[in-house]
């Protein structure tokens, strides 16, 4: 890659960046996996325990945040290692929200304990998230490396994610219909299946900064949609189910 | 519909705007000092009413390149120029070229602020003389006072012309050598590290000054300062070794250069 920089205390200012991006990507990870776990197994310590770590990963943004200003401010930084700096403000930025998904879904699982969720559900939940999760990893991954190209490979790989979130969502508007003290616990867990289908989102996000840091131009092509139940209605739900 | 056609009266400017005019234009220009080759076949086009920045490490041949210009380095003895360089497409080395009027044309400020040590009003007035710009008193009044005003002074020595211009404060001496320069309506204006004796402060004045002139003149500056470059140039050239290693829009220089050795330079990382 670049060779260093004459200024020694310039490199390890954007090797604090890059450390505490990946810190961060640690708990994020950890949070989504745990708050997961909470919530089929409706496990309320561990739900508080994902909770209480949002800070963490608010904090760390907050400190990524002020290294790059200063370091900004100091180095007037150029071409790669100003991108360098950008993009570690954009994926902590990402990364919190990744947290902040993660502490949604804890909260939903006192929501849910009572009524508890059916083992197809939870297993199309976990699926969810085993994507999702894996996604985020990947992306992590790539963040060591820098490879451009298997950022632009993570970025085009999100559709899968959306197509279970569809199908989830069918499952669950099937669930609503046959009973409808469904309703509440599954409007729950559809904001939970959300949560994780918005954690794709942000890995891809994240791909995209990193390919942008690496080779200075945005990935082209249209990147994979959204999910498609915007346009889903209960009788369609119901023909499918 | 009405969308449609402002889009595309927008495209007829935009075009427009694109249509890019060369001031001068060096072709393969190599300099020697004696059997010393400073200069490596750089060809450089330098566009009109752009602010050209020439930066690479010291010694690459900035300055070099700068005085084939206005063929200052025709005044060093054992330099030897070859190559061609065309100024509105005639060549200022053919030998019908008058030195003099082209230094008229071209003119240049260097890095040391070098007023003479005579009053502000004759520091100014002395081009527009000698090349009999200015016939009467007011004729040559109004010339000063233009040329000053364009390089920012005016108002600070409207009231004392006739005391030294070496009395003046650095970055005052500098805009006073600016003034000279713009005296004698040239075209092209070339600065050679004009603010390195310059306290911040004076160096925003004169890169404001350099903003301006854009407008009327075409600029080429020689700067050791990355920042100085980044904040002052349109396009942006940088020098390795003699040679002419990248020229790119300054934007796109500072955030995404092309090649290898202008990105370790201008991010301070060993090449
Ligand atoms: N008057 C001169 N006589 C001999 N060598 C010179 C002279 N001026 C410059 N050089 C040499 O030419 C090369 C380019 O110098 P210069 O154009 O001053 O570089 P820069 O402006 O980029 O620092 C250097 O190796 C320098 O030593
Ligand atoms: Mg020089």
């Amino acid at each position: 890659m670049n060779s260093p920089h004459i200024a020694s205390a310039y490199d390890e200012e954007l090797k604090y960046l890059t450390r505490r991006i990946s810190e961060m990507g640690g708990t994020a990870e950890q949070m989504v996996a745990d708050s997961v776990r909470a919530l089929v197994s409706t496990d309320a310590a561990l739900a508080q325990k994902v909770i209480s770590e949002d800070v963490i990963l608010d904090e760390a943004e907050r400190q990524i945040n002020e290294k790059a200003i200063v370091t900004i401010a100091r180095r007037q930084p150029v071409a790669a290692d100003l991108r360098e700096i950008m993009g570690a403000i954009r994926i902590a930025a990402e990364l919190e929200r990744v947290g902040d998904l993660g502490k949604n879904t804890a909260k939903r699982v006192f929501a849910v304990q009572s009524a508890g969720i059916p083992r197809a559900l939870a297993r199309g939940l976990e699926h969810l998230a085993e994507l999702a999760l894996m996604q985020l990893k990947e992306v992590l991954d790539v963040y060591a490396t820098r490879s451009a190209e298997k950022a632009k490979a993570i970025r085009e790989r999100d559709d899968e994610i959306d197509a279970i979130y569809t199908s989830l969502f069918r499952e669950l508007l099937t669930y609503m219909m046959e009973d409808p003290r469904n309703i509440t616990p599954c409007t729950h867990l559809l904001f939970c299946a959300k949560n994780i289908e918005r954690i794709g989102d942000h890995a891809t996000n994240i791909a995209e900064t990193i390919y942008y840091m690496t080779t200075g131009s945005q990935p082209e092509g249209d990147r994979p949609k959204d999910d498609n139940t915007t346009s889903l209605v209960a009788g369609v739900a119901d023909s499918t189910a | 519909m009405n969308i449609m056609s402002e889009t595309a009266a927008e495209k007829v400017l935009e075009k427009k705007m694109n249509e890019i005019s060369y001031k001068m234009i060096g072709e393969a220009v190599s300099v020697y000092y004696g059997d010393k080759r400073a200069l490596y076949d750089v060809g450089l086009k330098v566009r009109e009413n752009t602010v050209t920045a020439l930066i690479g490490p010291s010694g690459c041949g900035k300055s070099t390149f700068l005085r084939t210009l206005n063929r200052m380095n025709d005044t060093i003895e054992g330099c030897r120029v070859t190559g061609r360089i065309v100024l509105d497409g005639d060549d200022i080395y053919d030998p019908s070229i008058d030195v003099v009027e082209l230094r008229a044309r071209v003119g240049m400020v260097f890095q040391k602020p070098n007023p003479f040590p005579k009053s502000i009003y004759e520091n100014v007035s002395y081009g527009p003389r000698i090349h009999g710009l200015a016939r009467t008193k007011a004729d040559m009044d109004a010339v000063v006072e233009t040329s000053l005003q364009r390089a920012g002074l005016w108002n600070e020595v409207k009231d004392r012309l006739h005391e030294s211009g070496t009395g003046l404060s650095g970055g005052q001496q500098q805009r006073l050598c600016i003034a000279r320069a713009v005296a004698v309506s040239p075209e092209v204006i070339l600065m050679d590290e004009p603010c390195s004796a310059l306290d911040p402060i004076a160096t925003a004045k004169i890169e404001e000054l350099i903003h301006e002139l854009r407008a009327n003149f075409t600029i080429v500056i020689v700067t050791h300062s990355m920042q100085q470059a980044a904040r002052v140039s349109q396009r942006t050239a940088m020098f390795h070794l003699g040679n002419l290693v990248e020229e790119n829009d300054t934007d796109k220089m500072f955030t995404n250069p092309d090649d290898q050795r202008t990105q370790d330079y201008i991010m301070g990382r060993f090449g």
